[in-house]
C-alpha cells in the first residue's frame, strides 16, 4: 500500500479538527451551564469551571495540533507546490493534507476564541 | 502532471453507430408526453418544476412583504388589522425561509449538479420527485391558509407560550405540521445530493478536482442533516402539547418555553448558512467563468465551506442573548459568532483575488454577483455588531435586526441566485436572458433594496420594535418608514422586470451558442437546447476545468468516445464511482417515470394535513395508504436483480450492475438518513437533560415510573431483535434460507415483544403524560423508539417477503444489508432510551 493509496484517505479526515472544536465548545458550554444552573446560582463564582475550560482547551489544542501536523506532512509530501490540482493520487493526497491543515488552523483559532471567555468572566451573572 | 487514466477512443464510432446509440439513449431518457409528463422523475424535469415552484412561493412571499410595507408606510395605518398583519409577517418569514431559500438551493442543485459532475442523473431520481411533490403540497397548504384567515401568527420562530397557550386557532398547527412535512422533503433532497456528490462523479474527478459548487453542496447537505432534525423534534413536542396537552413548554407543569428556543435556533442559525452557502457556491462557479481563470485559493474556499458549516452550529444562542442566560454562556456563543466571520471573509477574499488576477468580462451575472458580495459584507458587518452581546441587548427585537438580516439574506442569497438564473438559464431552454433588461432589473433591485433596508438600521436604533402592525406619529419613524416602503416598491419593480425577462415569449430569439459564457466545468457540455440524456458519453476527468484544459474534450464527449455512450438495454444508467478518487465501481440503473412518487407524497401529505384538523381516522387511513404506496415503490423500483452480473461500459471497462454494502448508493442513503434521524432523537434526549439542568425537581422525587423492570426487559428484547437481524443478514449471505427465515421472523417477534415491554414501563407505573413534563418526556422517548422499531419490523418482514418472492438472494442482498444498517441505529436508540429513562433517575 502506498502512502497515497485511496484506502489511507478519507473525507472524515477533514472533519477531525472542526469536530474537536465542536466538542470543546459543547463541553465548555455544558459545564458552565450545568454549574451555574445546578450549583452556583445567579452571581455565584465559576470556581473550577474556568480551570476545567483551561484543561479542555489544552486537550483540544493538542488534538488539533496533531491533526494539523498530519495535514502538514501530507501537504508537503514529495516535491510539489500549491494549488495541488494535478490529476494524480499524490496531489489529491497533498490537497487533503492542506485542507486538513487549514481547517486545523481555523479550529485552533475558534477554540481560543471560546476559551478566552473563561479568562474574562469570573462568575455566573 | 497526469496519471495513467484511460484515453478516449482514438477513433469515433461511425456515424451510423453513433446515430443508433443516440436513438437508444433518447428512448431510454425520453420525457413522457401528455398527462404522463408529470410522472417524470429525471433531474432536469424535477429540478425545473422545483425551481418554478420555489420562485412562485418567492413571489407570494414578496407580495406579503409589500402588504406589510403598505401598512407601515404611514403611522396609525389601518390597511391591515393587527391579526392580518401577524399572519402576513409570519407567512412572509416562513415562506421565504422554508419555501424559497432552502428549496431553491435544492432545486438548482437537482437541476445542474448531475451535469456538473458528469452524471446522467442523481442516484435516487424518484426520491427527488417525491421531495418535490411533498414540497409543493405542503407549500400550497401553508400558503393557502392565509386566504381563509387561518394562517399562523406566531412569527417564523413560533415561540411558546404565545403559540401554545394564547393562539388557539389552527394557524400554529398548520405551521408545525405543514412545515415538518416540507422539512422531511428537504432531508430527502439532502440525502440525494450528498450521495450524488460522493458517489456519482465522472471517473477521474478526484476529490481535489471537483467543482467548488459540489463542495458547498456536500457541506450544506451535511448541515441539513444536523440542523433540520432538532426542529422536527421541536415541532413534535409542540404539536403534542397543542393536540394532546403534553406540557413540554408549560412552566406550570414543569415545562419550559426556552427549550423550544434552543431547538428552534439549533436549527435556525445553521439555516442562515444553509441558505447562504449554496449562493456562495453559485458565485464560486460564476466568478472564475467571467474572470477567465481558475478560482484562486481552491483549498481556502474548501476550508471556508467546511469551516463555516461547523462553526455555524455554535451560534444559536446569539438569538437568545436577552433570555437571561449566564454571562459565560453568552460569551461562549458571542466568541463563536465572531469566529465565523473568519471563514466567511476568506471566501470573499478568494473571489476578489480571482477577479483581480483574471481578465474580467462584463455581464449581468457578474453585476448581481458583485451586488451580492457588497450587500452581504454590509450585512456581515452589522452581524458582527449584533454578535457583541451588549449591543445586541439594545438592538434586539428592533428594526436594526430586520435591516441586518435582510442585508445578509438578500445580499448572501437573493442577488447570487438572480446571478445564477442569468448564468444557468441557457441550460434550461437553450436561450439567454436579456442583458438589457437585466441591467434595468439590476439597478432597480440594487437601489430599491438599499432605499428599503438601509433606513431600517436607523429606525431600529431610534427604538422601533419589530413585528408591530403600526406605530404612532412623530416618534421619528415616519419618514424612514415611508422611505422603506418606497424602496420596497422599487425593489419589486426590479423583480417584475426580471420575471418578465424570464417568462416573455422567446420564439423569435435565436438559440444561444453552446457554452455561452465560456465556462470550464462540465455542465457547459450541454447542447443548446439540452438533451434529456444529460451527457452524451461520461468523460474521464483530468482537471478542475476540463473544458478549458482537456484537448478535444467536447468533441470526444459528443462523439461517444468516453464511457457509456449507449443504452443497449434501453434502461436509464449512470456510473457510480469511489468517493475519493472517483474510480468507477458500478453501472447503476436508475428508475424511470412513475406516478408512485406523486401518490406517496399526496398520501403522506394527507397524514400531516388531516392531523392539523384532528381528523385522526382520515390521517390514519392516509398513513396506511402512504406506507402501502412506498412499499410498492420500493418493491417494484429498487434493488432489481439484473439480467446479467456485469456490463461493458466502454474503454475496456466492465462493471457490476448490482452492488450492496458500503459501496452501494442505497447503503449510503440509509446511513445518511439515519444520521439525521439520530440527530432528531438526540434532540429529544437533549430535552430530557435540559429539564434536568434547569429544574430542581426533574426527575421529580415522587415519580412512580418507568421503573427498571419493563425498560430493561424491553431493551433486552430489542437488542435481541438487533442481534437476530444481524444473524439474518449473515445467514442470507451464506444462502441458508431456513436459518434466514428463522432469524428474521424471530427478530420481528422480539421487536414486537420489546416494543410492548417498553410501553409497559410508563403505562403500568402510572405516568400520565399530561400531568407533568417528566412523564411526558419519558413517554416521548419511549414512543419515538417504539415508532422506529415498528418501522424496523416492517423492514424485517419486507426482507423475508423479498427472499420468498425471489427478489432477494444471497448474492443480491442489498435490502437485507440496508435493513441491518438501520437496526444498528435502532440498537443505539434503544440503548440510549433505556439508559436515560430507566438509568438516569437512579443517578440523578
Amino acid at each position: 500500500m502506498t502512502k497515497t493509496s485511496t484506502s489511507r484517505e478519507s473525507l472524515w479526515m477533514l472533519t477531525i479538527a472542526p469536530t474537536i472544536w465542536a466538542l470543546h465548545f459543547l463541553v465548555s458550554y455544558v459545564t458552565a451551564a450545568v454549574w451555574c444552573a445546578k450549583y452556583a446560582g445567579d452571581g455565584g463564582s465559576l470556581g473550577g469551571v474556568r480551570i476545567a475550560i483551561a484543561v479542555y482547551t489544552v486537550t483540544a489544542l493538542i488534538g488539533i495540533a496533531i491533526t494539523g501536523w498530519v495535514g502538514y506532512r501530507r501537504h508537503t509530501f514529495g516535491a510539489s507546490s500549491l494549488p495541488h490540482d494535478a490529476d494524480t493520487p499524490e496531489d489529491r493526497h497533498r490537497f487533503m493534507g492542506f485542507a486538513t491543515l487549514l481547517l486545523s488552523g481555523l479550529s485552533a483559532v475558534a477554540t481560543l476564541f471560546v476559551a478566552s471567555v473563561a479568562v474574562f468572566i469570573e462568575n455566573c451573572d | 502532471m497526469k496519471c495513467d487514466d484511460p484515453e478516449p477512443l482514438a477513433r469515433a464510432p461511425s456515424a451510423e453507430v453513433r446515430h443508433a446509440q443516440e436513438e437508444r439513449l433518447l428512448n431510454a431518457w425520453a420525457t413522457p408526453i401528455g398527462w404522463r409528463y408529470w410522472s417524470e422523475v429525471n433531474n432536469t424535469r424535477v429540478g425545473l418544476w422545483y425551481t418554478v415552484a420555489a420562485c412562485g412561493f418567492f413571489l407570494f412571499g414578496g407580495i406579503l412583504a409589500l402588504l406589510m410595507r403598505i401598512q407601515l408606510a404611514v403611522p396609525d395605518n389601518d390597511f391591515l388589522t393587527a391579526e392580518q398583519y401577524n399572519q402576513v409577517f409570519t407567512l412572509h418569514g416562513s415562506v421565504m425561509m422554508f419555501l424559497f431559500a432552502v428549496p431553491i438551493f435544492e432545486a438548482l442543485s437537482i437541476l445542474v449538479l448531475p451535469q456538473m459532475l458528469g452524471a446522467r442523473d442523481l442516484p435516487f431520481p424518484r426520491l427527488s420527485a417525491f421531495g418535490f411533490w411533498s414540497f409543493l403540497i405542503g407549500g400550497i397548504f401553508v400558503c393557502g391558509s392565509i386566504f381563509f384567515g387561518a394562517a399562523p401568527q406566531g412569527g417564523w420562530f413560533m415561540y411558546p407560550p404565545l403559540t401554545t397557550r394564547h393562539q388557539t386557532g389552527i394557524g400554529a398547527d398548520i405551521w408545525l405540521l405543514g412545515l415538518s412535512f416540507i422539512e422531511i422533503a428537504s432531508i430527502a433532497a439532502a440525502v440525494e445530493l450528498i450521495v450524488g456528490v460522493v458517489k456519482c462523479r465522472a471517473p477521474g474527478m478526484r476529490i481535489n478536482l471537483i467543482p467548488l459548487y459540489s463542495w458547498y453542496i456536500l457541506v450544506v447537505g451535511g448541515m441539513i442533516l444536523f440542523a433540520f432534525p432538532p426542529l422536527i423534534a421541536g415541532d413534535l413536542l409542540m404539536e403534542m402539547e397543542r393536540a394532546f396537552d403534553w406540557p413540554f413548554f408549560d412552566p406550570a407543569r414543569g415545562g419550559d418555553p426556552l427549550l423550544w428556543q434552543h431547538l428552534f435556533w439549533i436549527f435556525g442559525h445553521p439555516e442562515v448558512y444553509i441558505v447562504f452557502l449554496p449562493s456562495v457556491a453559485l458565485m464560486a462557479m460564476i466568478v472564475p467563468t467571467f474572470a477567465r481563470t481558475p478560482m484562486a485559493g481552491y483549498s481556502w474556499v474548501v476550508l471556508a465551506a467546511v469551516g463555516t458549516g461547523f462553526l455555524s452550529f455554535g451560534l444559536w444562542v446569539h438569538h437568545m442573548f436577552t433570555t437571561g442566560l449566564p454571562g459565560i454562556s453568552i460569551g461562549i456563543f458571542s466568541a463563536a459568532s465572531q469566529a465565523v466571520a473568519i471563514p466567511t471573509g476568506i471566501q470573499i477574499f478568494c473571489f476578489l483575488a480571482t477577479l483581480m488576477i483574471g481578465r474580467v468580462t462584463r455581464s449581468v451575472c457578474l453585476l448581481f454577483a458583485f451586488a451580492g458580495l457588497a450587500t452581504f459584507v454590509l450585512g456581515g458587518l452589522t452581524g458582527v455588531m449584533v454578535a457583541v452581546a451588549p449591543f445586541d441587548f439594545q438592538a434586539h427585537d428592533t428594526y436594526f435586526v430586520v435591516g441586518h438580516l435582510h442585508y445578509v439574506l438578500v445580499g448572501g442569497t437573493i442577488f447570487p441566485i438572480v446571478a445564477g438564473f442569468y448564468y444557468f438559464f441557457p441550460l434550461v431552454g437553450g436561450k439567454k436572458l436579456s442583458e438589457r433588461l437585466g441591467r434595468v432589473a439590476f439597478w432597480l433591485m440594487l437601489v430599491g433594496f438599499n432605499v428599503a433596508f438601509l433606513p431600517m438600521h436607523w429606525t431600529g436604533l431610534l427604538g422601533m420594535p419589530r413585528r408591530v402592525f403600526t406605530y404612532p406619529a412623530n416618534l421619528g419613524f415616519d419618514t424612514l418608514n415611508m422611505n422603506s416602503t418606497f424602496g420596497a416598491f422599487v425593489l419589486a419593480a426590479g423583480f417584475l422586470v426580471f420575471v418578465w425577462d424570464v417568462v416573455r415569449p422567446k420564439k423569435g430569439q435565436v438559440m444561444s451558442e453552446r457554452n455561452p459564457w465560456g465556462g470550464g466545468t462540465l455542465e457547459w457540455l450541454s447542447e443548446m437546447p439540452g438533451q434529456p440524456w444529460g451527457v452524451r458519453s461520461i468523460p474521464e476527468i483530468d482537471s478542475r476545468y476540463p473544458l478549458w484544459d482537456q484537448p478535444n474534450f467536447v468533441r470526444d464527449v459528443d462523439e461517444g468516445r468516453f464511457y457509456m455512450p449507449d443504452a443497449e438495454e434501453g434502461l436509464r444508467e449512470t456510473l457510480v464511482t469511489t468517493s475519493i478518487d472517483a474510480r468507477p465501481i458500478q453501472c447503476l440503473r436508475v428508475p424511470g417515470p412513475t406516478f408512485l412518487t406523486l401518490y406517496a407524497a399526496v398520501f403522506t401529505g394527507g397524514v400531516f394535513i388531516f392531523s392539523t384538523y384532528h381528523w385522526w381516522t382520515a390521517a390514519t387511513v392516509s398513513g396506511v395508504l402512504a406506507l402501502g404506496t412506498i412499499i410498492i415503490w420500493l418493491w417494484t423500483g429498487t434493488a432489481w436483480i439484473p439480467e446479467k452480473n456485469e456490463k461493458d461500459v466502454g474503454l475496456g471497462l466492465t462493471l457490476p450492475i448490482y452492488v450492496s454494502g458500503p459501496d452501494a448508493v442505497g447503503w449510503w442513503a440509509m446511513f445518511i438518513t439515519m444520521l439525521g434521524d439520530m440527530t432528531a432523537f438526540m434532540s429529544l434526549v437533549f430535552g430530557y437533560f435540559f429539564y434536568w439542568t434547569i429544574h430542581e425537581d426533574f426527575p421529580p422525587e415522587d415519580a412512580t415510573g418507568p421503573g427498571l423492570l419493563w425498560p430493561l426487559t424491553g431493551g433486552s428484547l430489542l437488542l435481541g431483535a438487533w442481534w437476530m437481524t444481524l444473524c439474518a443478514r449473515r445467514w442470507n449471505k451464506q444462502d441458508r434460507p431456513a436459518a434466514f427465515y428463522f432469524a428474521i421472523v424471530s427478530a420481528a417477534v422480539l421487536s414486537s415483544l420489546g416494543s410492548m415491554a417498553l410501553i409497559c414501563g410508563p403505562s403500568t407505573t402510572g405516568l400520565d403524560p399530561t400531568s407533568h413534563v417528566y412523564p411526558a418526556t419519558v413517554w416521548i422517548l419511549a414512543g419515538w423508539t417504539v415508532f422506529h422499531v415498528t418501522l424496523g419490523i416492517i423492514m424485517q418482514l419486507y426482507c423475508a417477503a423479498r427472499r420468498l418472492a425471489g427478489r432477494m438472494t444471497c448474492r443480491y442482498d442489498a435490502d437485507m444489508v440496508n435493513v441491518a444498517l438501520y437496526w444498528h441505529f435502532m440498537a443505539l436508540t434503544v440503548f440510549i432510551t433505556v439508559a436515560v429513562i430507566a438509568g438516569f433517575p437512579l443517578v440523578a
